[in-house]
């Protein structure tokens, strides 16, 4: 097992839930309302130094009762030692964990693509946006285990979205900048802002 | 072949209309604008995926597309003669291939070049075109996963016959055909029913 485990448990006691060992990897389940304190912790403990964060992902089991996890896994670069940490959330509550935007840039497209496909919402991300579907998509968040294979429109509804939505459309980095902030901002440019410039807004009556 | 301005063996008569010069030749208008038509297409090629490693080998020179007056790829659309799509086409790429179609300047052909953008193939799911005939029309549809050079040369050498088959007497044949209002280039129905799970996708669930 990694020694980390046994620093974490002596400095966050209960908020490291537990610790086990699979293929030789150590992985370890937090508490979700302290990951940014333990991620932060990690990264700039010596000793520990997992300076560089590989990928955020999600895993959503097929037994409706069990939590979604939030999987980040760190590498230490000096060290070269990979180690996973997970944090459940529970379904039924509202999905959301803290960003790690502020800890490592990087966390920001892989948080953006968790939430795309899950609905897992970032709180104090910068621009929590959708990045691998359109930002008009209406039908939901594609990996997620209740979503239907072929999505939940009619193909003829999805091909008519598609074929409006505009290509070309994009924002500007202004626009960009102040998106975060976007309650003094008048009510017209709220609403740009929020369904984006990508073509139309799907017909409410083909919306569930 | 006989060179211009040459005595005419059987009279000994020069440049005289009255002669069988071989300055002249009769022909229909419609076998030489179509002649000269097949055998300049050139192609805009939409590669997305795996097929468009088989469209560049055929491109190459062991399959040499020059064969057909072909090798000039056109990557404007508007100088090119045929589009042909090598690859799945998923939503978010539909307004783009589609706008590229009404690019291109008329007389203009559609390849469907494989599974995936003849009819969406194993990748019956929430985020691809179930064949791109849904969204552009297609002449000829290449099948295989991914087809070889010979099939696509097979398909070329298909148009190369439609087109020899066209009239220009057929205005109807060369009219640009707009999306309509609601901006989908076939009724509803059709779109429905040729985007239809087939194959051992009929036993994906269509619902939770």
């Amino acid at each position: 097992m990694n020694p980390s485990v046994e620093a974490l448990r002596s400095e966050f006691g209960d908020a490291l839930v537990s610790a086990e060992v699979s293929c030789g990897d150590t992985y370890i389940y937090i508490d979700p309302a302290r990951n940014a304190e333990i991620l932060s912790w990690l990264k700039d403990t010596p000793g520990q130094v997992y300076n560089y964060l590989v990928d955020i992902t999600a895993v959503e089991y097929r037994d409706a009762e069990l939590p979604i996890e939030v999987v980040y896994e760190l590498f230490s670069l000096d060290r070269q030692v990979p180690f996973r940490v997970k944090a459940r959330l529970p379904k039924g509550e509202s999905l959301e964990i803290a960003s790690i935007v502020s800890l490592w840039s990087a966390a920001d497209w892989l948080e953006r693509e968790v939430y795309d496909m899950f609905g897992i919402i970032f709180t104090d991300h910068p621009d929590l946006r959708r990045i691998l579907m359109w930002e008009t998509y209406a039908e939901g968040h594609p990996l997620r285990k209740s979503f239907p294979l072929r999505g939940r429109f009619s193909r003829s509804e999805q091909v008519r979205q598609a074929l409006n939505a505009n290509p070309e459309a994009h924002y500007s980095l202004e626009e960009l900048s102040i998106a975060s902030e976007n309650y003094g901002l008048p009510e017209k440019m709220r609403d740009r802002l929020r369904r984006g410039e990508r073509g139309n807004i799907p017909d409410p009556e083909v919306v569930e | 072949m006989e060179l211009a301005g040459r005595e005419d063996d059987k009279t000994g008569q020069t440049g005289t209309v009255s002669t069988l010069s071989p300055n002249w030749l009769t022909t229909k208008l419609d076998f030489l604008v179509n002649w000269s038509r097949a055998n300049s297409l050139w192609p805009m090629p939409f590669g997305t995926a795996c097929c468009a490693i088989e469209f560049m080998a055929t491109a190459a020179s062991r399959f040499d597309l020059a064969r057909f007056g072909m090798e000039r790829m056109s990557f404007s659309p508007r100088q090119a003669d045929v589009l042909i799509c090598a690859g799945r086409l998923p939503f978010k790429l539909a307004p783009v291939i589609r706008r590229i179609y009404d690019q291109m300047p008329q007389p203009k052909w559609v390849i469907s070049m494989g599974a995936c953008a003849s009819t969406g193939g194993i990748f019956d799911n929430y985020a691809m075109v179930q064949g791109i005939d849904t969204v552009v029309p297609v002449d000829v549809y290449v099948p295989g996963c991914p087809p070889r050079p010979e099939a696509l040369i097979y398909g070329i050498l298909m148009l190369h016959k439609k087109i020899k088959g066209e009239t220009l007497i057929d205005a109807e044949l060369r009219e640009e055909k707009v999306l309509d209002n609601r901006g989908l280039r076939l009724p509803v129905e059709r779109i429905d029913e040729l985007s239809e799970p087939f194959g051992n996708s009929i036993h994906q669930t269509r619902s939770e």
